[in-house]
């Protein structure tokens, strides 16, 4: 037997492509266009949402016919919040420097619109397994997206890709900026990642029309 | 779904249970960790003292900030700091835990109008004498803070900044190197007034050439935080004027 069914496996890939949470469910932009400006940001950010959402999904799961539906976002949401605040302490007790690095995530993540979206969407009618699949398709697909912001953006902002200069040295006029070049300086504040991440919805419906929303 | 988990007694007894259920589960991991916690702390503030003076690992690179690792970091905080002072209104003491001073705790009894404790730390290193001062302030989302070296003739030696929840890629910026090290050789002092350094947009400087403009290069997109940095240098400046003063070489 594979480890993962046909349908389990769905749960992963359709969130790169035909369901993906940034681009056609509309989740989690808030959060796509605050940290893109650099590349390491984007990933640490993917990492950490992928942690939360792989496990909150799991969590809402168990718990899912035990809790009430009229206090159920709120349940969601303190779910959320002590898994990262778990997460935070542990880290700030024995990998210190990490936490650092981490810390301004942390709330970034508790109100990312993903994790709850998922925990509405999947995990209140899907069994741990299941759930635990939707939650690492759907944060590898919004890791995608950010990554792809955070490449353009940081290189056409500033020139780097994870810190180290590509395109040669802006001040000193070497490499690429000897010809002219100059960073984009828009690329760096957030309206740049809309754009990007328009360009991403209009690239992937044009590649697949079945997408187009009908309005 | 079930309709008991739509009765108002369960929906009321289901909130207390996870209320407390969470609150124990938080509370034990704070009580059990804080010991480890507090310690990585007090490292860290060792660290970023020592980081302001020149005492760190950084390579000769522009690149990233090394401390003094945290196995090392107490030896080598008691050889380099040889006086942590602590300013009283008029009177200064020395405290050998004056690093522990909480500056935010400070600033907020000195707003009440109660007394407050300004610490300051005197390292050596190579036979120079570096006066270094913790300061305290607001970034765009959060507190931002750290410290500044100073010499006698309140020139910039160093400076650590840290912050709490800046921007990534834009706010949180200012503690990367290439920001840091633009405060280095700096001075405070317009002529003998003591003006601050401020983070400069539009900058005609951006090398950072010119060391008596009391200006370094701003970080795109991260205006407010920027803005925050002068405003916290500025603010220790005048905090701590009456002792500067009396160190200053004239």
């Amino acid at each position: 037997m594979a480890l993962l069914s046909k349908k389990d496996t769905n749960l992963i890939t359709d969130p790169l492509a035909d369901n993906n949470p940034i681009t056609i469910q509309v989740l989690g932009i808030c959060s796509a266009l605050a940290i893109t400006a650099e590349l390491k940001a984007s990933l640490v950010m993917a990492i950490s949402v992928m942690f939360v959402l792989g496990a909150g999904n799991v969590v809402i799961s168990l718990m899912r016919n035990i809790i009430p539906s009229k206090i159920r976002i709120i349940v969601q949401l303190i779910v959320v919040a002590t898994l990262v605040i778990i997460v935070d302490q542990v880290l700030k007790a024995f990998a210190y420097e990490l936490s650092k690095t981490l810390a301004v995530f942390v709330g970034l993540i508790i109100t990312n619109c993903i994790i709850m979206g998922r925990f509405e969407a999947f995990a209140l009618a899907n069994g741990p397994w299941r759930s635990f699949l939707d939650g690492i398709g759907n944060s590898l697909g919004y890791g995608v997206i950010l990554i792809i912001v955070g490449f353009f953006r940081e290189l056409l902002g500033s020139g780097t890709l994870f810190g180290i200069p590509v395109l040669g040295d802006p001040i000193e006029k070497t490499g690429l900026y000897a010809t002219g070049y100059e960073n984009n300086g828009f690329m760096i504040i957030p309206p740049a990642a809309l754009i990007v991440v328009g360009i991403i919805i209009w690239v992937q419906r044009s590649r697949n029309p079945a997408l187009v929303e009908e309005n | 779904m079930a309709s008991k988990t739509d009765s108002n007694v369960y929906t009321v007894v289901f909130a207390a249970v996870m209320v407390v259920v969470v609150g124990s589960i938080l509370a034990f991991l704070a009580s059990f960790l804080s010991p480890n916690i507090k310690e990585n702390e007090r490292f860290e503030k060792q660290q970023n003292i020592l980081y302001a003076m020149g005492v760190n690992e950084n390579g000769d690179d522009t690149g990233s900030v090394n401390f003094i690792p945290t196995n090392k970091v107490e030896d080598e905080f008691a050889s380099y700091i040889k006086e942590q002072l602590v300013i009283q209104g008029d009177k200064i003491t020395e405290d050998n835990e004056a690093y522990l001073i909480d500056l935010k705790k400070q600033l907020a009894a000195m707003k009440k109008g109660e007394d407050y404790k300004l610490p300051v730390f005197i390292g050596e290193k190579d036979g120079d004498k570096f006066y270094i001062v913790p300061m305290y302030g607001k970034g765009l989302w959060d507190a931002i803070w750290g410290f500044i070296a100073l010499d006698d003739t309140m020139t910039v030696q160093g400076v650590y900044f840290d912050h709490k929840g800046e921007t990534p890629g834009l706010g949180a910026n200012i503690k990367m190197r290439y920001f840091m090290d633009d405060f280095k050789g700096e001075t405070i002092l317009n002529g003998t007034q003591y003006a601050g350094i401020s983070v400069a947009k539009g900058n005609n400087d951006p090398l950072n050439k010119t060391k008596d403009d009391n200006e370094v290069d701003a970080l795109a997109g991260a205006t407010i935080t920027g803005n925050g940095v002068s405003a916290m240098i500025s603010e220790t400046v005048k905090l701590y004027k009456p002792y500067l003063e009396t160190i200053r070489a004239k």
